[in-house]
């Protein structure tokens, strides 16, 4: 079959990436302590960066590991210690069977779906509409393709971010002044 | 010859429907969360694939803004959850059920 075209150390990298990636994403299900949870999801982000740069994209594996695994972990882990950490959570999946029979039964109908999609041809035939990402260095073409194509919504994206910086700080501040008004 | 990247496809299908299931199973409200993130990474997988197979380089750029929007998604996210803790005591889904009717 096509096994054996493929080279062997892109092969042991590849299913070492998906080993890691499977079992950080059925730890972080399976987890009793939130903090576990929060590792196994360092773990899962780890393994999907290890798949990028197999990819070629190498600039987006150092920003995954930089912002998800640095920054967007390190939040969730200073909410689960602001909220507690010895927290146990009794029965962790809810009540519900039904609940998690019919769950099961959607992602799966959804799975079969993207399998049937993900075996067919290695592209729809589609025409690259914003450039080619093989004319040069990764970054290099990335940050063309940023700062020329897209950089209108490149600029949108800090928009973004003031207001998601300054929609945390009114949701804390708020609190506390209509707790001191409760008083 | 490098790997097939129907393969890559399939690993972010089996990523997403991990998330997928998380969030509607799992009663932590952070968990569910994280289950989130699995999922924006199970997209951003595909992105990543499909940029490579149609040799595009627009499958990155939007793995690139997926982040940015992540990262402004979770700082508002956990900025509710905590609010919510403060008044209500609880992290489980089932006990934040005001707008329930």
């Amino acid at each position: 079959m096509m096994l054996a075209a493929i080279s062997i150390p892109q092969l042991i990298v590849f299913v070492v990436a998906v080993a890691i990636v499977g079992v950080g994403g059925v730890g972080l299900l399976a987890a009793k302590h939130t903090v576990h949870s929060a590792l196994f999801l360092v773990m899962t982000l780890f393994g999907v960066a290890v798949l990028f740069i197999e990819e070629g994209a190498e600039f987006l594996a150092a920003v995954q590991v930089i912002v998800y695994a640095g920054a967007i972990v390190v939040l969730f882990l200073f909410v689960i210690m602001l909220l507690g950490v010895d927290r146990v959570e009794v029965p962790a999946f809810v009540a519900d069977r039904n609940r998690i029979v019919l769950a099961g039964v959607g992602v799966l109908a959804v799975l079969v779906e993207l399998f049937y999609v993900a075996s067919g041809a290695w592209s729809s035939g589609a025409v690259s509409q914003s450039g080619s990402l093989s004319a040069g260095q990764n970054v290099g073409v990335l940050a063309r393709s940023v700062f020329t194509t897209y950089v209108y919504p490149f600029e949108l994206t800090g928009a973004l971010l003031v207001i998601a910086v300054v929609g945390a700080v009114v949701l804390s501040k708020r609190l506390i002044g209509r707790r001191e008004v409760d008083r | 010859m490098t790997i097939p990247g129907s393969w890559y496809l399939v690993v972010a299908a089996l990523l997403f429907g991990l998330g997928a299931f998380g969030v509607l199973t799992r009663r932590n409200v952070i968990v569910m969360f994280m289950s989130l993130e699995l999922m924006l990474n199970a997209v951003n997988l595909t992105f990543v694939s499909y940029a490579r197979m149609l040799n595009d380089v627009g499958g990155q750029v939007d793995v690139f803004f997926v982040l940015v929007v992540a990262a402004a998604e979770v700082v508002v996210g956990l900025g509710i959850i905590v609010a919510i803790f403060r008044q209500r005591a609880t992290v489980t889904a089932d006990d934040i059920s005001s707008l329930k009717g």
